[in-house]
């Protein structure tokens, strides 16, 4: 800092404020959010002693900022004033010692600060993640995708400004602040309330432009996530875009969402420029009453020249904090912003949950009963699955037939427990799946979905998934018995092919004959798939076929099929309709039945 | 050793780089002008207030002069007014021009992204292009913005105070200097190992980034195979990886940067003891020594900003390099320029000697001729991986073939405008991707000037008609992130009706109707011989139907033809197309003839 005094000492202070500000923000206009800071102060606390000594240093920060100057004081008082040249030279050493002594602080606050800082940061976005993989399906249904991870990535970062830097600096600035004020009064009274007088005129410009502030930035932060979720989805559709030929709208498209962020930003910044002049200013203000004042006392001789000389340098020390805590109020503002969305989604309840006291699934036999189940995604969206009872012996397999959006998806993901019944129950070898542990649960459950999502990773990593300890001999047989041995070995590096974004160096059928090995190899007990064999080529299919027949044996399986030639030779084949099992039975009594199956059933083959 | 050299050979492109980024400013030079010259009148303010205050100690305050100390106040405060005028200007302008690089920088981003091929986004990762286009783009924004606006004031505002300082007392002002060297010395040093580590805290977040995307991605792997203890300790690692770069940072900044202002306070130190032997000695007024002390805080603040700035810009060059990676991407197929519009009357493709392989790998289509008439129907047939997909994709030219060419009614399509191609093919791709909008808008995706009724036709030709009504709102429902809240035969059936809204004169349906349920697919399968009718279509098919009514069977086995002709010819001549029908006919027709006795 120096000595620096009259004009603004930190030439760079009000722009190093701008940026500052920049990152300011403020959602739902709520400045300070206990629960949320309770929430966050919890991560702080096993850091107490860190924090502590960061507080002792900041501490003698303040008090060495405090005290240079007064030591500017006597020296220009008792040593060149009274040209004594012995005591300048030990009062500049003793100065030079106070300075080194802030470097020290300094550097152990700063250090400790970024430390804990960092660490909570890691802290809460392991909880984050953590806390995400414990939300159930439901959660991930109506969430897009790029938000959340932007919960996880951006606004935890918000947090930590205010929770490692910001409180310190909060009190640090506060006990200089009040150290100044009664400096000040100590030294000289009447001068010291002079240049009190500008302070409500910048409490209230402080106070009008963070009003307006939040406002300007909530905007900035929105506008920016309207940029993120465009662009997004253009990479996400980017082969539809250009397949349709759709480049030059998607970019009109965007490059209004983009203006919107630009001019947001822009007005947002525009405050900012309004407010810094106006406070050093102010600061200026009260720099030119202690000179104006003070110099004709110093002229009366009721005033030193030292005492005005510190004044003017107190003047300018004074004004650091009081910039720096109205800079920290735009920073709590993103803080608590930011903290709010993470601790909102800290808090969102699983909608399935472990009931307290959850027994462990035992190896399960394979029974699965339904119960008058009936099923809604949501309270507020119509009933997909009604009355539904279905009794499935170990064993058995059961195919599920049906128009699309009849509810066969729904069944299945009912028998994971990925989402609860509305009514009824779901039981496997006759227990309620709603008391036991999930993951337990979902162990033994093998689900081949529609949508064959792998990983990107290696083809290994990807068949490995659900069994992570498995041996390589272990994975090439699973890859084998789902016929995807053949295709992967053709690859140049085999198994350690790499799975590039979407998956496009796979074909739809080999990334179906992956996901099928996957589950193979945890060695299931109950099997769901759904469609998993629909869109693998005829001879594949063929294989696939040979391949499940030998996995579903001794398993209980659900098939939700389209082709019903797959699932001739099933236990028991219900057709499901809105919602509902309209018939069910083997294959030759549906077909004598003459009902919704025949009819199927002839449709799809009279081909 | 080997990190020396990358940080030598990295500084010299470094500011190749920046030169780059700055370059974007040059649309907005008004701006960037007016910038300049209020920097220079700031500069000129700040230095003529020191001046104030010494008039003021000395003249004002020394020898009792009420009525010039009160001038020189007023003074001083019109000169603040002033300055904060400017300073409004300045910080507005250069706001303005740096939000106008960003923008430009992101449109930029968003065109070159839509238009690469498919060979470049078989390798992108979305993640890593978001934080480019979000987190780079905005440090390039500081660059341009206040970071180098701000380095071009600090040098001009040490050089004029310097030359102030010199002015008004030789010794005293190189005294003030002597630790100017070292103050930048010790930037730069700080900067230089400070600027690969922070591009490695970057990589690191974009892989944490990355993780969590894939995670929530694929969160009903992750449930059904309750992999979600696997999957937070892989989260864990690298959560701490990026802690212990970003620790070590910290640390780094720790050592730096109150070290810089230790070297600045001593300084002054000096200066005050120094300047206060002169005042003794009568050498120095007081007020002269008050204007010094002001000025060495004046010059002090900016080459400390120096030190600080220095590794926001140079962690900006890496975050330019990474966004200027992108938009320099050559694309692997480019349009002539001036390429004319294809014109499309017969809807005649002809594949000649086409070869074609993915990157690097080994041939995925070696040497494929075939000739589609106008309005036939070509079927695809082959194992998986045999390359039927590589071979529709090359028609709307998604990729160039490696060797050979393709041309529609006689002209390579190499050699006409790429929408002109695209807009007339119509394709519903292996995967139906639907964007977070409503189910009118992705179905008039690729015509959005379509009218209602056009809308509703194509909707019902796809049977997805009955079903969009019986929804809440009809053809407003959102669909969700990817489409998400639509059943798979749904989505597929309005990426059906997005293809055929558009009319177009060549259609490609790749495994267009695998995921409907038997009776949709019916239904489908009726609509699509009827919109089949008068284009030239080829299918990927498994479908028994189509091979019937197909004009051309084309087997393909490893890359190759390895047969062609109609259904009945194949029988005959193609081992492999008989197993290929058998192994998908024999259930079904066996069954098939027991229903018909």
């Amino acid at each position: 800092m120096g000595f620096g005094i009259g004009v603004s000492s930190s030439g760079m202070g009000p722009r190093n404020a701008m940026e500052s500000f920049a990152e300011g923000d403020g959602k739902k206009g709520a400045i300070y959010n206990p629960h949320v800071m309770r929430r966050m102060l919890v991560y702080l606390r096993p850091y107490t002693y860190m924090m502590a000594i960061a507080f002792v240093a900041m501490l003698a920060d303040s008090i060495l900022t405090l005290l240079t100057p007064y030591l500017l004081k006597i020296t220009v008082d008792n040593y060149i004033i009274q040209g004594d040249q012995t005591g300048l030279l030990w009062i500049s050493l003793w100065t030079a010692a106070a300075f080194g002594g802030q470097y020290i602080a300094n550097r152990t606050q700063q250090y400790l600060l970024s430390l804990v800082g960092l660490r909570m940061l890691a802290n809460i976005r392991r909880d984050l993640f953590y806390h995400l993989q414990e939300l159930s399906l439901s959660y991930h249904d109506t969430h897009i995708v790029g938000v959340t991870v932007s919960r996880v990535i951006n606004d935890v970062a918000t947090i930590n400004d205010l929770l490692s830097q910001g409180i310190i600096t909060l009190i640090g600035d506060t006990f200089v602040l009040v150290g100044i004020i009664v400096v000040m009064l100590v030294m000289n009274l009447s001068l010291a309330l002079l240049t009190f007088t500008v302070l409500p005129l910048m409490l209230f410009v402080t106070i009008w432009f963070a009003r307006r502030a939040r406002v300007a930035f909530r905007e900035t932060r929105t506008s920016v996530a309207r940029v993120v979720g465009g662009l997004a989805e253009d990479i996400a559709g980017v082969r539809v875009i250009q397949a349709f030929g759709q480049e030059e709208s998607t970019q009109v498209n965007f490059s209004a969402i983009n203006e919107v962020n630009r001019s947001a930003n822009i007005s947002a910044m525009s405050l900012s420029f309004i407010f810094l002049p106006a406070i050093e200013f102010l600061g200026i203000l009260a720099t030119a009453i202690v000179l104006w004042f003070g110099g004709r006392s110093v002229s009366m001789g009721t005033v030193t020249l030292g005492v005005l000389v510190a004044f003017l340098s107190y003047v300018t020390r004074f004004f650091d904090p009081v910039q720096e805590l109205s800079r920290m109020f735009t920073t709590l503002q993103a803080a608590m912003a930011g903290g709010e969305q993470v601790v909102n989604l800290l808090d969102t309840v699983p909608q399935v949950l472990d009931q307290p006291g959850a027994i462990e699934m035992p190896t399960v036999e394979g029974r699965v009963k339904f119960e008058h189940v009936s099923f809604r995604y949501r309270p507020d969206l119509p009933e997909v699955l009604h009355d539904i009872c279905l009794d499935i012996q170990p064993g058995q397999t059961v195919a599920l037939v049906g128009p699309t959006g009849a509810g066969k998806t729904s069944i299945g993901n009912l028998i994971a427990r990925f989402y609860d019944v509305s009514e009824g129950s779901v039981r496997i070898d006759g227990v309620d799946v709603r008391i036991v542990n999930q993951r337990q649960l979902h162990r033994q459950i093998g689900l081949v979905p529609q949508d064959s999502f792998l990983f990107s990773g290696t083809l290994a990593d990807n068949i490995r998934f659900g069994n992570p300890e498995a041996s390589d001999e272990a994975v090439e047989m699973a890859a084998q018995l789902a016929n995807a041995h053949e295709f992967i070995s053709a690859k140049p590096e085999g198994y350690k092919t790499r799975i590039q974004e979407g998956a496009s160096n796979l074909s739809v059928g080999q990334r179906q004959l992956v996901c099928i090995a996957r589950a193979i190899l945890t060695d299931p007990r109950i099997l769901v798939l759904d469609e998993a064999t629909s869109n693998v080529d005829s001879l594949t299919e063929s294989l696939i076929q040979d391949a499940l027949k030998q996995l579903l044996h001794g398993r209980t399986a659900v098939v939700i099929a389209h082709r019903l030639s797959t699932i001739r030779n099933a236990d028991l084949i219900c057709v499901v309709q809105d919602g509902q099992i309209v018939e069910q039975g083997k294959h030759e009594e549906l077909m004598t039945l003459e009902g919704v199956y025949f009819t199927l059933y002839q449709r799809q083959f009279a081909e | 050793m080997k990190s020396i050299n990358q940080n030598q050979t990295a500084g010299s492109s470094q500011s190749v780089i920046v030169m780059r980024c700055l370059g974007y400013l040059r649309p907005h030079w008004k701006l960037v002008t007016g910038v300049y010259i209020t920097m220079v009148l700031i500069d000129l303010i700040a230095m003529v207030s020191p001046q104030v205050i010494r008039w003021t100690i000395d003249q004002g305050i020394g020898a009792d002069n009420t009525p010039l100390l009160t001038l020189a106040v007023v003074g001083l405060l019109a000169l603040v007014l002033l300055k904060g005028t400017l300073t409004y200007f300045e910080g507005m302008w250069t706001e303005v021009a740096s939000q106008n690089v960003a923008y430009d920088l992101r449109n930029d981003l968003q065109r070159k992204i839509t238009e690469l091929s498919f060979s470049f986004h078989d390798k992108a990762e979305a993640g890593d292009l978001l934080s480019r286009a979000i987190q780079d783009v905005e440090r390039i924004r500081f660059l341009t913005g206040r970071a180098i606006f701000r380095v071009i004031e600090s040098i001009f505002l040490m050089i004029i105070t310097a030359g102030m300082m010199i002015w008004m007392n030789p010794q005293l002002g190189l005294l003030a200097m002597i630790c100017m060297p070292l103050l930048i010395l010790r930037s730069i040093s700080f900067g230089r190992v400070f600027r690969p580590l922070s591009l490695k805290i970057q990589k690191q977040l974009s892989v944490l980034t990355t993780r969590v995307e894939q995670n929530l991605r694929g969160v009903r792997v992750v449930k059904t195979f309750a992999q979600e203890d696997a999957e937070i300790k892989r989260f864990n690692l690298e959560n701490q990886k990026w802690y212990d770069l970003s620790a070590l940072s910290a640390k780094m900044q720790a050592n730096n940067i109150p070290l810089l202002n230790l070297i600045a306070d001593i300084s002054s130190v000096a200066i005050l003891m120094y300047g206060g032997t002169l005042v003794i000695n009568h050498a120095l007024t007081l007020g002269e020594l008050v204007a010094f002390t002001t000025y060495v805080a004046q010059i002090v603040t900016p080459v400390r900003y120096l030190g600080m700035v220095l590794p926001a810009i140079t962690m900006a060059a890496a975050s330019a390099e990474r966004v200027f990676e992108i938009l320099d991407t050559v694309p692997m197929l480019t349009e002539k320029p001036d390429a004319p519009a294809l014109k499309l009357e017969q809807g005649e493709v002809r594949f000649e000697k086409v070869s074609f392989a993915y990157g690097r790998q080994t041939g995925v289509l070696k040497d494929i001729s075939f000739a589609a008439e106008p309005r036939q129907v070509i079927a695809l047939l082959g194992p998986t991986g045999s390359g039927k997909t590589s071979v529709v994709n090359l028609i709307p030219r998604f990729y160039d073939p490696t060797a050979g060419r393709i041309t529609i009614d006689g002209t390579d399509i190499r050699l006409v405008s790429l929408n002109s191609l695209r807009s007339q093919i119509g394709m519903v791709l292996q995967e139906t991707t639907l964007f977070a909008a409503s189910i009118r808008e992705n179905i008039m995706f690729g015509k959005p000037e379509a009218t209602q009724s056009e809308l509703e036709s194509a909707a019902r030709d796809a049977q997805a008609h009955e079903f969009i009504m019986q929804m809440p709102e009809g053809y407003e429902t959102e669909v969700g992130e990817r489409g998400r809240t639509l059943s798979g035969g749904q989505k597929q059936r309005l990426a059906i009706a997005r293809a055929l809204l558009t009319n177009p004169r060549i259609l490609i349906l790749d495994d267009a109707t695998s995921s409907v349920d038997s009776e949709t697919e019916h239904l489908i399968q009726l609509a699509l011989e009827r919109v089949m009718h008068g284009r030239t279509t080829f299918v990927i098919a498994h479908r028994l139907s189509t091979v019937h009514s197909a004009d051309l069977i084309l087997v393909l086995d490893k890359g190759r033809i390895v047969a062609r002709g109609k259904h009945a010819e194949l029988l005959e001549s193609s081992p492999l197309y008989v197993s290929i029908y058998h192994q998908q006919l024999k259930p079904g027709t066996s069954r098939l003839l027991t229903v018909k006795s």
